[in-house]
């Protein structure tokens, strides 16, 4: 399984009220405690040092931050990236969900496997594989330099490294959703002589559009986010390869806490505006499947 | 895109006058602790390319740990010249793309370095602990801060000094690797790059002393005010040698030969050794420095790594190759 | 997953077949398994000896300690406040609570880096936490830096996957199963202890070993806040770095194929895992 929250859940169950389902009074109160007091050590602390740290020197400063013309090239490429490796995952994801669950083939395990290698393996090693495969020294490095063709320590490097951390996003959301819809509505569509796509964009999609959006979210801010694997093929080259997270890490060492931390609230307010829609498309979600 | 309006404007104001004027792009590759330095320059040196040739010259800069910066050359980033914290890494260069020719090092002035530097030592306000020379590191319960001498230049040179004072004061080479074992008992965070280890120390209030690049050491008194931090002077560091080189065929490539010789003879011109020596780096020249710049440089004894170690090369597989003595000292392979 | 497909006979009626599996076969394969071929391949430079040397050093080896050691570490702390933070958000209802369960995710969707210097920033010496930490006992305790600074940088890492795998099935539990429990003169513990957890015990499998996959390859925070100590808090992602920067690229592509082996027997492990909690779901 890729992400974490891979479930569009249903409404949750009501609240309990038969006695015998109700914990003592005690264990609630320390369950509770231990719940918010861990949750408030490790996720609303660090929310605060980044906001904090961000606006340490003052709001003027804050925004200044961003004046920066490497500060707003790094906020470009990092939505440069994301615009490409995001709908070219999402066709991957759509395409991969629909061979996987409208078809039975031999293999079928194994590709969901290898769907979900991105998600366990190293970023640092998501680096590493295109610098063996485009690097000078690498498999393809000397006929691309030949032609005078950049891959590594270009845009297309960082692409194609957010692209492997953000493959299995989509097609994890959406193989167990469509599973779980089966296929008597396309067959049904096909009946009635529909095309492949008219059955797609006519039937599945409608099922799929609300896990569909649900991958999006995840794919999109992990494609933001990523550091390891960018910082492997980037260069660090100032204004031109840097992304918003490796622009935070040279701030970071140039003795510019503020800015760091001033576009690290950047990148965290992007993350928690995901937050925001993921709990959207869950809420929508559920009302949708109440009213059917 | 936001620059395109004032950019065309530019071009329809410029386009009578200077119908030939080009717009070069140049990568300068660079180690951590230039930042500062570099930005300047680039300025100074765009200013003068235009007044010499017209054309506008943009240059890029790339920031990072030494070996790291030499691996992405090697590995094709498009550097038009690279300003290393060590000549082993443009060797590394040199040797395994051919970009640089072998005798890079006798084709600019000095052994190709426009500015040297040392390792000194800065300690916390009012020097607690007492801390006079490398003898005083050694003492148990002082906390010293370095980067990781297997990526970091400024760990190197700072590792070289310590041996080269070891080996002068206690007379051998045995004697030298037990202070330097001891020293790196010492160290409680190894940060792969010489930046890192400077936040380590001065932003998390790490350590007791930080073996630094002379240059970082002004520095981060002047980021961080006077009041924080001192510079303490050893009795005998090392003659850091930063080199540069031109890039020749990457540079070749991009028609930008020209300009990128020019860009590294300017580090030798008053223009830029007066820059160089603002953000503390010892010129070659120092009577182009501003005479307040030039007296703030101690005077200390600084040992060569040709003499004390027979070169970069030897003091690179004797010390930092895989299973070489600082692998030892800890325990590695 | 594949198993659990109610697809019956209904081979390759539907249209599109080629065209969906050949797309996906051809990105996955361009895009992720043929430069991961790289990596074997260009470790086979190295002969076997040479390759085992090179994965079994004893800073090789200090650093699969720490690497495998401290997750493991991680995830189990995240099973029990996992567990924990899944039953109340299920079953208990206060204010906040909606707030809470949709900044479970945080960990996922902030960049790694982000997270490493806020962390480091936190448990740093002088940091919000550092600081009084340090003033316990006569050493102090000590978190950035350290072991257990990466611990820190791991746990929240993985923080999400337990909360995530348990709470849905926590929310399809019959509660028939604890009542017949309580009439039977269970205790409410007992209940807890005897019925709930045993039913959770798949879920909760599964959601650890995601939680140990993610902290293995975790880079991003742990650099910052580590140390990077050599044989004390390296972690190996970061060994893999310093060989590179080393130019020592066979040593690397070493570390990375044992590395990888490591990750795909442990997505295995998941999906047989997963297999079992259907097969016990059902």
């Amino acid at each position: 399984m890729a992400a974490p929250a891979t479930r569009i859940r249903s409404v949750p169950a009501p609240t309990p009220t038969r006695p015998a389902l109700s914990d003592p009074r005690w264990l609630r109160g320390l369950l509770l405690t231990l719940t918010l007091g861990f949750i408030a050590l490790f996720l609303l602390l660090p929310l605060a040092v980044v906001f904090g740290e961000a606006f340490a020197a003052g709001v003027g400063a804050y925004f200044a931050s961003f004046a920066d013309p490497d500060a707003i090239a790094a906020i470009k490429l990092t939505f440069t990236a994301a615009a490409i490796a995001v709908p070219l995952n999402v066709v991957f994801g759509v395409a991969t969900a629909w061979a996987v669950t409208k078809f039975e083939f031999r293999g079928k395990s194994l590709l969901i496997t290898f769907i979900d290698l991105p998600f366990a393996i190293s970023p640092v090693i998501a680096g590493l594989i295109y610098v063996l495969m485009f690097g000078l020294h690498g498999w393809i490095g000397p006929w691309l330099d030949a032609h005078d063709i950049q891959i590594i320590f270009a845009v297309p490097g960082i692409v194609l490294a957010t692209i492997f951390v953000t493959v299995p996003f989509v097609a994890r959301e959406l193989i167990p959703l469509m599973q779980a819809q089966g296929t008597d509505e396309e067959l049904a569509a096909l009946t009635l002589g529909a095309s492949g796509w008219q059955i797609f964009r006519r039937v599945t999609l409608p099922n799929i559009r609300w896990g569909l959006l649900y991958g999006v979210i995840l794919c999109n801010a992990r494609a933001m986010g990523e550091f390891g694997a960018v910082s492997v093929v980037s260069g660090h080259i100032r204004g031109m390869t840097n992304t918003m997270p490796l622009h935070v890490e040279i701030l970071y060492n140039e003795y510019n806490l503020q800015a760091a931390f001033a576009v690290a609230s950047l990148l965290t307010l992007l993350a928690l505006l995901s937050l925001f829609l993921k709990s959207l498309v869950e809420w929508r979600h559920a009302r949708s499947s109440r009213a059917h | 895109m936001n620059f395109r309006i004032p950019l065309f404007a530019a071009l329809v104001a410029l386009a009578p006058g200077l119908a030939s004027a080009k717009n070069v792009r140049l990568l300068n590759v660079s180690y951590d602790p230039t930042r500062e330095f570099y930005v300047e320059f680039n300025k100074a040196f765009a200013t003068h390319w235009k007044a010499k040739t017209g054309d506008t010259v943009t240059v890029q800069q790339s920031h990072g740990g030494s070996s790291k910066q030499a691996r992405s050359v090697i590995d094709g980033l498009g550097a038009d010249v690279v300003t290393l914290a060590l000549s082993a890494d443009i060797d590394a260069i040199a040797e395994r793309t051919g970009r640089i020719p072998a005798d890079w090092q006798t084709r600019l002035p000095a052994a190709s370095t426009p500015y040297t530097s040392t390792i000194v030592f800065l300690v916390r306000k009012g020097n607690p602990l007492g801390i006079k020379d490398w003898d005083d590191l050694v003492k148990p319960g002082v906390s010293v801060i370095t980067a990781n001498p297997k990526t970091s230049g400024a760990a190197r040179w700072s590792y070289l000094a310590a041996w080269a004072y070891a080996k002068h004061r206690y007379g051998s080479d045995d004697a030298a690797r037990d202070f330097v074992t001891t020293l790196y008992k010492r160290v409680p965070v190894l940060d792969s790059g010489a930046r890192g280890s400077t936040i380590t120390f001065t932003q998390r209030g790490i350590g007791d002393v930080f073996l630094s690049w002379e240059n970082e050491a002004f520095l981060a008194l002047k980021e961080r005010g006077e009041g924080e931090f001192e510079i303490v002077v050893p009795s005998l560091s090392v003659l850091a040698q930063p080199p540069v080189a031109l890039v020749e065929a990457n540079a070749k490539r991009k028609g930008n030969l020209e300009v990128a010789q020019a860009y590294l003879d300017y580090l030798y011109s008053p223009d830029g050794q007066r820059l160089a020596a603002r953000h503390y780096y010892r010129p070659q020249h120092p009577e182009h420095a501003d005479a307040a710049d030039a007296a703030r440089f101690p005077e200390l004894e600084r040992v060569t790594v040709d003499e004390e170690f027979g070169g970069w090369a030897n003091a690179q597989a004797t010390h930092f190759a895989d299973g070489g003595v600082f692998d030892q000292i800890y325990g590695g392979k | 997953m594949s198993t659990a497909a109610p697809v019956i006979a209904t081979r390759r009626i539907i249209p599109g077949f080629g065209l969906t599996l050949g797309f996906a076969l051809a990105y996955l394969g361009l895009v992720v398994l043929l430069p991961l071929s790289a990596t074997f391949i260009r470790s086979a430079d190295l002969s076997a000896a040479e390759w085992w040397a090179a994965v079994s050093s004893p800073r090789v080896v200090a650093s699969y300690r720490l690497t495998f050691g401290v997750s493991l570490l991680a995830a189990l702390a995240n099973v029990v406040f996992g567990v924990i933070a899944a039953w109340v958000l299920v079953r208990y209802r206060f204010p906040g609570r909606r707030l809470v369960d949709a900044l479970v995710d945080l960990p996922f969707a902030l960049p790694t880096a982000v997270a490493g210097i806020a962390l480091t920033a936190l448990y740093a010496p002088n940091g919000w936490l550092g600081a009084p930490l340090a003033k316990i006992g006569p050493e102090g305790i000590k978190v950035a830096y350290t072991a257990l600074g990466v611990w820190v940088a791991l746990t929240f890492i993985g923080l999400p996957f337990v909360i995530r795998t348990v709470q849905p099935v926590l929310e399809e539990l019959e509660p028939e199963l604890e009542e017949a429990a309580a009439s039977l003169g269970a205790t409410r513990l007992q209940t807890l202890w005897r019925v709930v957890l045993p039913a959770l015990r798949p879920s909760i499998l599964t959601g650890f070993a995601l939680a140990f996959a993610r902290a293995v390859g975790e880079y991003g925070s742990v650099v910052f806040i580590a140390g990077n100590m050599p044989m004390k808090t390296e972690i190996t992602p970061l060994l893999i770095v310093t060989k590179l920067e080393q130019y020592d690229y066979a040593g690397a592509t070493a570390l990375a194929v044992a590395m990888l082996v490591v990750s795909f027997a442990l997505l295995l492990l998941i999906n047989v895992l997963q297999l079992w909690s259907r097969r016990q779901g059902q």
